[in-house]
């Protein structure tokens, strides 16, 4: 298993966003985590991106346990996110967003800047090289020069997913990447996930919109009121009597914003 | 490509060479001199300031306390203590870095308003203390005779012009540093603090780590400064350790342009000039002062090179519009050798455009 | 015992006209999100225009009081249209970077038109009570009588008034606040008024006991920030109560230690707070 949570918890004050929460996360899979409103998916996130530190239980990244560290090191030991808001750098190029997400793999610092030693020319070498090939991966090399912030919604979605590629992950966490899509991008993005596993990145993925989910997902986990209620494949989910009531009971097609 | 580029290049050459020249033109009048050498030394400050507000968006209001901790140190040092100039300002590079650094750890435990808070306490809490600790700091009544630095072979620093060479030599490196830092990992990861601390993370940027660095390196250059005034001014009081001086490097980073390379140098010779021309005011400059800082940072927060370098920027893009579907080989060789001025240039052309860019959304 | 009682009275003098000062500061964080760092230079403009009305227009002590913080509230107003208003986009920095400019601005017009040097502003109630042996100056028990009138009226203001209700709402839910319909123009005007006009009063109370100069601002504006951080940014119980604390802390070390003591415990409370726990020990921002 690439990633395993065991009763992982998160609570904010009193309220437990995230409570008692276990699953895997197979190598080389879709894994796709939904479920009504407010039901603690995106804490979850945080939990396992290093956002949020755990009040309950352990992450184990690759035999490793992580629970509770910085982003830094879940970044460094390869993990991957991206927001639900999409977030760039806002008046920098798009060349220069993915680039920033290249400083995690190098391993020059100020000083070798300032003194411009062979390591820094290497990292920068290497920087451009990863930047460039990740924008042409999902198809937005031709921006490169844009300024990120301008570009519409969908260009910028790319960028961020580029961004997240180039720390060299080995697992993904996307935060409803089609969220604000039309049906044909949904679509494209679906097929832009199933690349990112084909190159043997892991993808983990929060996302609303059912026809994405199960197409894409190999497995599903359900969340409802922090808890999870159910897990298996796509048809398993389709079929279980918890998560219909789940979602009958907190509004079939909830599409809007999470916690 | 490379043509494109060549007004920025221009501007970084004529502010060099009209550095270089200042002694020949303004020779016989050492007043002047002395003018344009304390201008350098404040704009090596404004470039500390630049590191830690400029590209990492942490507003500092401790540096003119650690400008005046080098100074003292140096004054001190070399009076009632005897060093040689260039180990008390060894010393005081050091002293001032490690305080930096020091601070650092308590101070970035904190954000935003809370770190401004924090540092102008700090700032308060080192003025009080040179003003209070007569025994040792002299309090009102300063620090005279302070050395000038010793001559190192044939040269010899009590000649003024060879003073403001040596001051050169230190602005050049701050520049050059602030220049290699912000095309590197290292200042790209400050920029992206800068921008958002939340994707900062999300890329994998140790923000902690980042910030205490360039904080300590901020407080350095500022300590640097400060030994170099002391020695220039041959007296110093706790006036240089005020938060007034805060404020002024603050200016010149305002006027010239906050996260840019030049900006700082820019800044602070200008207002080198404009508080010349204001001399008559005396102390009263501020009340000309406070408004302009008001109206720069909601009329032009960007600084003068702030929007030169977006003019340019703009100006590029607008005539090269990239051709759709080049990719890494359309940059050709020189995009990936990385060695020489030439293919730098190929190198750094998006980040100069992201420098300015980065300001322009006001994310100082 | 009677030096502790007289001092206990000098500490609630000093923790209203503190408390008093912070609120105000706190104010203006709480709905505006960012720290007024010419807070201080507003007290000294304060205590100055206090003096001029009493002095040299003659004024009876109170109503010039009161004539000050109206002027005060005119200047907050214009202040929030002049220079917050365009900047209300902009990053907080940039707002903390324009105080900056407006205290610097205000420092030297103070000096411009009253001179550098101190100025004396006497008490219209010079007498002294004797409360259980100990001596109390009559402008320490008004000093205490006003703050305690004022914050009376400020809890009022903010609990019953449709302006205060608002303030309050946009302190606690920004956006919560802009969805049920508060005109955030307005409230935020009348923050900076009530914030200028009780800076303005604490400066009118304070001014007898203590000197004008144009330095007072500086020392003070360091003593409200570590009552506000102490107190949690943005909490009006945490400015009240860290006010009170802060005083005392001042007058006792000053007291039973040494003046210098006095100085340093401010310093030392604002270090210990930001380094251990920045919320304070009221605040309500998150962090993570």
């Amino acid at each position: 298993m690439l990633l395993e949570v065991r009763g992982l918890g998160k609570a904010f004050g009193g309220l437990h966003a995230v409570r008692d929460v276990d699953f895997d996360v197979p190598e080389g899979c879709v894994t796709a985590i939904i479920g009504p409103n407010g039901a603690g998916k995106s804490t979850l996130f945080n939990l396992m991106a290093g956002f949020y530190r755990p009040t309950a239980g352990t992450v184990i990244f690759d035999g490793k346990d992580i629970t509770g560290m910085q982003p830094h090191q879940t970044v460094r030991a390869g993990i991957a996110r991206t927001f639900q808001t999409t977030h760039l750098f806002e008046g920098a190029s798009v060349l220069d967003n993915v680039r920033a997400a290249c400083v995690v793999r190098s391993s020059s610092n100020a000083l070798d800047a300032v003194l411009h030693t062979p390591r820094h020319r290497r990292d920068e070498r290497r920087s451009l090289d990863t930047s460039m090939s990740e924008l042409e991966f999902v198809g937005v090399a031709h921006l490169r020069d844009e300024i990120a912030s301008t570009l519409p919604q969908e260009a910028q979605k790319r960028i961020s997913i580029a961004q997240a590629l180039a720390t060299e992950p080995r697992l993904l966490l996307l935060d409803e990447p089609a969220a604000g899509t039309n049906d044909e991008e949904t679509e494209a993005f679906g097929a832009l996930i199933r690349e990112i596993v084909a190159r043997g990145v892991t993808v983990c993925l929060v996302e609303h919109k059912m026809s994405m989910v199960m197409n894409l997902a190999d497995q599903i986990v359900v969340l409802d009121h922090g808890q999870r209620i159910a897990v298996g494949s796509p048809d398993d989910i389709r079929s279980n009597p918890l998560v219909i009531e789940a979602y009958l009971g907190a509004d079939a097609d909830t599409t809007g914003a999470t916690t | 490509m490379t043509t494109l580029l060549r007004p920025r290049l221009l501007g970084v050459i004529l502010i060099a060479i009209a550095f270089l020249v200042a002694p020949m033109l303004v020779s016989g009048q050492p007043y002047l001199l002395r003018i344009v050498t304390t201008a350098a030394i404040y704009a090596i400050a404004a470039y500390g300031l630049n590191i830690i507000l400029g590209l990492t968006g942490q507003l500092s209001l401790a540096h003119g306390a650690f400008f005046g901790v080098g100074a003292y140190i140096v004054g001190l040092a070399t009076t009632d203590h005897d060093w040689s100039f260039w180990t008390a300002f060894v010393v005081a590079i050091l002293a001032t870095t490690i305080l930096g650094y020091a601070s650092g750890l308590i101070a970035l435990r904190t954000q935003g308003a809370y770190f401004a808070i924090f540092t102008m306490a700090l700032g308060f809490l080192i003025y009080i203390i040179i003003i209070r600790w007569e025994t040792v700091t002299h309090a009102h009544s300063g620090v005279s005779g302070i050395k000038l630095p010793e001559s190192i072979g044939p040269l010899d620093f009590s000649d003024p012009v060879v003073l403001y060479y040596l001051v050169l030599l230190f602005l050049a490196g701050a520049a050059y540093s602030t220049h290699a830092i912000l095309h590197s990992n290292a200042g790209r990861s400050l920029v992206a603090i800068r921008t958002s601390e939340d994707l900062a993370k999300s890329i994998g940027v140790n923000v902690g780590v980042s910030k205490q660095l360039a904080y300590t390196a901020s407080a350095g250059l500022a300590g640097l400064a400060g030994g170099l005034f002391a020695t220039l001014n041959g007296f110093i009081g706790a006036d240089s350790a005020a938060i007034d001086l805060t404020f002024q490097f603050l200016l010149f980073l305002l006027i010239g342009g906050m996260g840019t390379v030049m900006g700082p140098v820019v800044g602070s010779v200008l207002v080198a000039f404009l508080f010349e021309m204001l001399q008559d005011l005396e102390s009263y400059r501020f009340i000309v002062l406070g408004p302009i800082i008001v109206l720069l940072v909601i009329f032009a927060p960007r600084g003068i090179v702030g929007y030169l370098n977006e003019f340019l920027s703009s100006h590029r893009s607008r005539r090269a519009s990239p051709p759709p579907g080049r990719g890494p080989d359309g940059r050709g060789p020189d995009g990936h050798s990385g060695s020489g001025t030439g293919q730098d240039n190929a190198l750094d052309r998006p980040h100069a455009a992201s420098g300015a860019a980065a300001t322009s959304e006001g994310g100082l | 015992m009677t030096l502790f009682i007289q001092q206990l009275i000098n500490g609630l003098a000093l923790g209203g006209i503190y408390c008093l000062a912070a609120i105000g500061l706190t104010l203006v964080f709480g709905v505006l999100g960012f720290p007024n760092l010419a807070h201080g230079a507003l007290f000294m403009v304060g205590g100055y225009v206090t003096y001029t009305l009493l002095v040299d227009v003659g004024l009876p002590y109170v109503v010039a009081i009161v004539c000050a913080a109206l002027i005060l509230a005119v200047i907050g107003v214009v202040f929030e249209r002049l220079i917050f208003h365009p900047l209300r986009n902009a990053p907080h920095t940039h707002h903390m970077i324009a105080t900056v400019g407006v205290m610097f601005f205000l420092i030297s017009l103070v000096q411009e038109i009253w001179g550098s040097g101190f100025l004396r502003m006497e008490s219209p109630f010079d007498g002294r009570l004797t409360v259980a042996g100990a001596q109390i100056s009559s402008q320490r028990i008004i000093i205490i009588i006003t703050a305690m009138v004022v914050l009376i009226a400020l809890t009022l203001f903010l609990k019953r008034s449709v302006h205060g209700q608002a303030i309050e709402a946009i302190e606690q839910d920004r956006t919560g606040a802009a969805l049920v319909g508060i005109n955030a123009n307005v409230v935020s005007m009348m923050t900076f008024a009530v914030s200028f006009a009780l800076v303005a009063i604490s400066a009118g109370l304070v001014a007898p006991i203590q000197l004008l100069s144009p330095g007072m601002g500086e020392s003070l504006s360091l003593i409200v920030f570590a009552i506000i951080i102490l107190g949690g940014l943005g909490s009006l119980p945490g400015a009240i109560i860290g006010g009170f604390f802060i005083a005392m802390a001042e007058v006792m070390a000053s007291t039973y230690i040494s003046v210098g003591a006095g100085q340093a415990a401010v310093f030392i409370v604002l270090m210990a707070v930001l380094a251990i726990k920045p919320t304070g020990l009221f605040g309500t921002v998150v962090q993570r």
